[in-house]
């Protein structure tokens, strides 16, 4: 017969973890194997969570060992999985709009019922008990960007209209500006030998 | 409140997140819906309670065969919450308690309480249970702890547990086996305060009653009668006068009455008496009826009414046929009704059922009704039976009711008010097929016929570029891209977008949905699979796309062949089923005598474009189908190419086969395929004791390789390893080999292996210590890329492998090439010998993955894009870029010319590469992608409980302008530009003018 132990956690602000056993042994039959298995007990920070919602908090799942236990939330934002066998454990929070850290939590054999939490990427860093907030909110769309006549100017069109309108106002000027005398000059030139381009067009008309 | 170093891990992501960036094809919002759809099931409805009282919102909360609990809109059938347990999670009960609590019991020993209104939960809380007992949750009248909360009572086998209603506190518990001897199996609540009785088994030879405190759980007053024989204990029906049990020889029926000093008082009345031809395998159907119990044998299910005082058993009905009886229902005080749903006619394409509501102990019959359900919903197997109150206050019925293909209706004065088709929740396999071509004679000229209306609808999408639109006009604007009427015509579209996704789902319905919407095309419930008596049930198994026409069959429609397997212990072991896609119709059926361990799908089509298939038998002898003189000729020219291997998990072996001699085939049914022995050319053994297979994985057969080359950026070449013959392998350490957690890393390796199935040579062995399941693995190309749990750093891993053929580096001899004899122009044979370069490196993941499979396009140009199903139930789709072993640190800029991407430890994941996007795919199991004729995209196809759908284009779309592309901004830039071409004429000549003058 096996022994269900269900540990409390102490909040202290230290990242040192108390763990005060309840003395709540309950028999148990449910579970075959000898082992010794235990509740680890956590809470999702709602307060977190208050930005936008896209989802539900009713719909926030926690994951335990890639899909082995499913939990749900309750009012409060807290949850449990029971059963649970000593050693390391993968727990995942599923939260449309937000991303949540894996976090691995240690229940260890040789101290019966401490439960030890961390976040799995990034430095190991203990999390205080077993409260979970998301990393980031999370946004699965592209914002537009707002109008803008800069934007309307870089794109292709916008270029191409700008090339014009240089060519058309910009060009005349820039001839002006070129001394009469020196036109004249290259004008003759031209006339004298004309360019392929030139005869080709003088050609057809 | 993050350290330097994620932060700088942090900054490196974001650099790698805005490289992607610019090739990611994210989706704006107002984009939702365009090109997507998404559809939300729960499955097949076991338990369903109904809250109609009160002045809320009607409604019904149902539990599924899914681990669903939903709760549903009863007039509309659409769905207000739901909540999918895990997968172990069987729901085992299902209350709804003073109007805004809903219980479940699941797993036997978890009850939870959800708020009716939003599916919030309340409390949950764990009890004590003997598995595999009956299993029970009574909602009491009573308050016992005082809080105004009625509590509730649970019993597991024969642990009872008072749990109090409103924080799901055990109040007390007693075990009734240990204590007194008896296995409860159902609890009835007394009339006086406070009481309840539970009846059960008094060993397997007798009945027992015992009285239970609801205050404090005591049992008292233990009142037992022993029988003369042993019992059936798989039911006990109960009611409060008296307990049904059916001997264990199912020669006679024991009805023990309480009489009014709560003594049991046995009658046995032999079954022979009462049904002249009781038939072979009598059984006492668990459903809870009132005065009446109900026993069903062979094809029959006979009604037999109890009579309270005697005991006396007589017939009441017998119902011969396809019969559904919902439990009872408690209108009045002590009035019951229960609907009979009967099957009376098949029509072409209705069915013709009776819905009869009988009143107390069946003698009378309140309500009858007619109803027409379409035949693909087959026979109705389940009704769940609600009352209303008319308006003259008489009270009317209505019943919800479970079709054989798992759909849901809601049936209300002989007319359907709703269905749901719930048998999509449990797709077994999809494949696409393609719609019909276009028809000369079917105009096509409603689509944008209105070159006014066409030119108004851009120039108010110009208007909501500009940011210049109303509210209503960008309303408009919307809803006109959401309903392009040419997105779900059934015909072909130039850009091979327009399908039919075929599915099939447990129940053995076929469906076809329109990709445009979503919408289901026509359904099949596939008559050669459905069970009837003295046949299998036949659980379908996979579809294969059998006559896909192109070229010179096209005016065939494309058929698909489905493979089934027949429940055990029957001469039939298997079925295969042709249907025609077009017309949703099954063409032909056989019924196989043996069993099917796989089907190769060979490249020989016949005349018709009938693909030629092998189904491999548990004897290893090939199957040809189509059984035809022609395929045979064809197939053994091509006989001397046909491999195939087999993975044995139980033995930890792999084998390979070739085939030998046709069996001669006037000695078999022809039906069941030509035969060809097989004769075993390689095996590999895997070492046992330390690997065990978990993960085998192959290409896809329809893949597309576009280049058998990768130029790198010093103009080298690397030839890509394209062997179709190549499978993937992975073996993990024996046990607990597909949990995560609980193992020590030490002894936990996983090896993989590059296989060539055809000589059964290990190309590349890869062994990664310390790693675990499970292994979720894709091939494509020349790459593999898997997903893994590293136990070290307690974080799952991805792995890819390239693989490169060194022996056919250009050797440079142009003479060579001009002789032909250059080695890259010699085809890739499984005997030649390899020289290979595998290239390999890891990388962290977040997420757990549920499924994994890669993008596929027309021609196999585009880049590919790896499609992960994560533990959120979201598609994610991730560059196969990120794959790439040839990134380093810091990339050189020839290298970052090549796309290469700087290397980071993890691989970054952005929000905006979900293409489920603000979408869950609920119990997400699979994932489809099918080329659409445009080469730059691919559609997928997600399915789980819910089906998602969409586009996806993974170097952006390079080969048709975007849906929001502006044509009316290029046709004002035209007319701009044309008129300030004739206004800079006028001035020109005018200054010529004024020239000239000078």
């Amino acid at each position: 017969m096996a022994v269900l132990l269900k540990p409390i956690f102490c909040f202290s602000g230290h990242l040192v973890l108390f763990c005060v056993l309840c003395g709540c042994f309950v028999a148990s039959t449910a579970y075959s194997s000898g082992d010794d298995l235990y509740a680890v007990e956590g809470q999702v920070k709602l307060e977190s969570l208050r930005g936008k919602s896209i989802g539900k908090v009713a719909n926030i799942k926690v994951v335990f060992d890639g899909g082995e236990q499913v939990s749900f939330l309750r009012t409060d934002g807290s949850f449990v999985f029971e059963g649970v066998p000593p050693g390391t454990h993968l727990l995942e929070v599923t939260a449309l709009g937000y991303f949540f850290p894996p976090v691995r939590v240690d229940v260890s054999s040789r101290m019966p019922g401490q439960i030890r939490a961390s976040y799995v990427e990034g430095p190991r860093r203990t999390l205080d008990g077993l409260v979970l907030e998301p990393l980031r909110e999370e946004n699965y769309y592209e914002i537009r960007e707002p109008f803008s006549l800069l934007g309307l100017l870089k794109s292709p069109m916008g270029l191409m209209i700008g090339f014009m309108v240089i060519c058309v106002f910009l060009l005349p000027k820039l001839m002006d500006s070129i001394d009469p005398e020196e036109m004249k000059r290259l004008q003759e030139a031209q006339r004298a030998h004309p360019s392929p381009v030139a005869q080709f067009l003088q050609g057809r008309t | 409140m993050a350290s330097p170093r994620l932060r700088a891990s942090l900054c490196q992501l974001f650099v790698v997140v805005a490289c992607l960036s610019s090739t990611c094809l994210a989706l704006y919002e107002d984009q939702v819906g365009v090109r997507d759809w998404h559809q939300q099931y729960i499955g097949r409805v076991k338990h369903a309670v109904f809250q109609t009282q009160g002045t809320g919102r009607k409604r019904v909360v149902v539990a599924t065969e899914q681990n669903a609990i939903a709760s549903l809109n009863l007039r509309t059938g659409d769905i207000y919450w739901r909540h999918v347990l895990g997968e172990t999670d069987n729901i085992d009960a299902l209350e709804i308690s003073m109007g805004k609590y809903v219980l479940t019991l699941s797993k036997g020993n978890t009850v939870r309480a959800w708020h009716l209104p939003d599916g919030a939960l309340i409390w949950e809380t764990r009890i004590q249970a003997f598995q595999g007992f009956n299993l029970g949750l009574i909602k009491l009248p009573v308050d016992i702890d005082g809080d105004k909360v009625n509590d509730l009572f649970v019993y597991s086998g024969s642990i009872l547990t008072a749990i109090s209603g409103a924080d799901g506190a055990t109040l007390w518990r007693v075990d009734a086996a240990g204590s007194k001897n008896i296995f409860i199996e159902k609890v009835v609540l007394a009339p006086e305060e406070g009481k309840a009785y539970g009846l059960g088994f008094f060993g397997i030879m007798g009945v027992a009653l015992v009285e239970i405190d609801l205050k404090t759980g005591d049992l008292s007053d233990l009142k037992s009668a022993e029988l003369s024989s042993m019992l059936s204990t798989e039911h006990l029906h109960v009611t409060s006068d008296y307990a049904v049990a059916l001997q264990s020889d199912a020669e006679s029926l024991v009805v023990a009455l309480i009489n009014s000093h709560k003594e049991l008082i046995v009658v046995e009345t032999p079954v022979s008496s009462i049904l002249t031809n009781p038939g072979t395998s009598l059984k006492l159907l668990s459903t809870n009826l009132e005065g009446v119990i109900s026993l069903s044998s062979d094809d029959q299910t006979v009604i037999l009414k109890v009579d309270p005082t005697t005991g006396k058993l007589s017939l009441v009905e017998r119902l011969t046929g396809a019969v559904a009886v919902s439990d009872s229902l408690s209108v009045l005080d002590d009035k019951y009704a229960t609907a009979i749903v009967e099957f009376s006619e098949e029509g072409s394409a209705q069915n013709v059922f009776n819905l009869r509501v009988k009143g107390n102990d069946f003698s009378d019959e309140v309500q009858k009704e007619t109803v027409k359900l379409p035949s693909h919903r087959g026979f109705i197997q389940k009704a769940f039976l609600n009352a209303y109150v008319r308006t003259d206050r008489s009270h009317g019925f209505r019943a919800l009711v479970v079709g054989e293909d798992d759909s849901l209706s809601l049936l209300q004065q002989g007319e359907v008010v709703w269905t749901r088709e719930d048998g999509l929740a449990s797709i077994v396999d999809a494949s696409p097929a393609e719609l019909p071509l276009e028809k000369d004679g079917v105009s096509v000229a409603e689509v944008e016929h209105d070159l006014a209306e066409w030119l108004k609808g851009h120039i108010m999408k110009m208007k909501a570029t500009l940011f210049l639109a109303t509210p209503d006009e960008l309303a408009a604007v919307q809803r006109a891209r959401l309903n392009q009427a040419d997105k779900t015509k059934h015909t072909r579209d130039h850009n091979g977008f327009r399908k039919l996704l075929v599915v099939l789902t447990k129940a053995g319905k076929i469906s076809a949905l329109h990709t445009g919407d979503g919408h289901v095309v026509w359904s099949l419930l596939v008559p050669s699979l459905r069970a009837s008596y003295g046949n299998p049930r036949f659980s379908p198994l996979k579809i294969f796309q059998w006559q896909v026409p192109h070229q010179h069959a096209l005016d065939e429609n494309p058929v698909v062949l489905i493979l089934a397997q027949a429940d055990p212990g029957y001469d039939v072991k298997g079925a295969l089923s042709w249907i025609d896609v077009h017309k949703g119709t099954e063409l032909q059926s056989v019924k196989l005598s043996y069993s099917v361990t796989q089907v190769v799908t060979t490249p020989v089509t016949d005349s018709s474009e009938q693909r030629l298939h092998l189904l491999i038998d548990n004897r290893k002898r090939a199957h040809l189908f189509p059984a035809t003189e022609e395929s045979l000729a064809l197939f053994l020219k091509y006989k001397e190419n046909a491999y195939f291997y087999e993975v044995d998990k139980a033995d930890q072996k792999m084998h390979g086969y070739g085939l030998l001699d046709l069996v001669d085939p006037s000695t078999g049914n022809i039906k069941e395929g030509y035969v060809f022995e097989s004769r075993k050319l390689w095996s590999i053994v895997f070492p046992a004791e330390t690997e065990s297979i978990t993960t085998v994985v192959t290409r896809k057969s329809d893949e597309v390789t576009h280049t058998q080359t990768k130029v790198l950026s010093n103009r080298d070449i690397l030839f890509k390893y394209l062997n179709k013959n190549l499978v993937f392998v992975a073996t993990v350490a024996p046990k607990d080999k597909s949990q995560v957690g609980a193992v020590s890393p030490e002894e936990k390796t996983l090896v993989v292996y590059l296989v060539d199935t055809v000589t059964g040579r290990i190309l590349h062995r890869v062994s990664h210590p310390n790693m675990q399941g499970p292994v979720h693995a894709v091939l494509s190309e020349n790459w593999v890329v898997y997903h893994y749990f590293n136990l070290r750093q307690h974080r799952y891993e991805m792995s890819v492998l390239e693989i490169y053929d060194q022996s056919r580096l250009p050797d440079k001899g142009v003479i060579q090439l001009m002789l032909g004899q250059h080695n890259s122009s010699v085809p890739i044979s499984s005997y030649s010998p390899v020289n290979l370069e595998v290239k390999q490196q890891s990388y962290f993941f977040t997420f757990t993955v549920k499924t994994m499979t890669v993008t596929s396009t027309a021609k196999g140009i585009t880049a590919k894009q790896l499609l992960l199903g994560t533990v959120n139930d979201q598609v994610l789709a991730l560059d196969k870029r990120l794959f790439d072993p040839r990134r380093t640190l810091t990339p050189t800029p020839a290298e970052q010319e090549e796309g290469i991407l700087p290397l980071t430890d993890s691989i970054p994941i952005s929000p905006q590469s979900y293409l489920t996007h603000s979408y869950q795919v609920e119990g997400l199991r699979g994932l489809l992608t099918i080329p659409a004729r445009l080469e730059s995209t691919s559609l997928v196809f997600a399915y789980g409980l819910d089906l998602f759908y969409t586009h996806t284009a993974p170097s952006k779309i390079y080969d048709s302008l975007t849906e929001d592309f502006s044509y009316a901004l290029l046709l004002v830039t035209i007319v701009v530009l044309f008129l300030s071409i004739i206004v800079t004429y006028v001035l020109s000549e005018r200054r010529e003018l004024a020239e000239k003058w000078k």
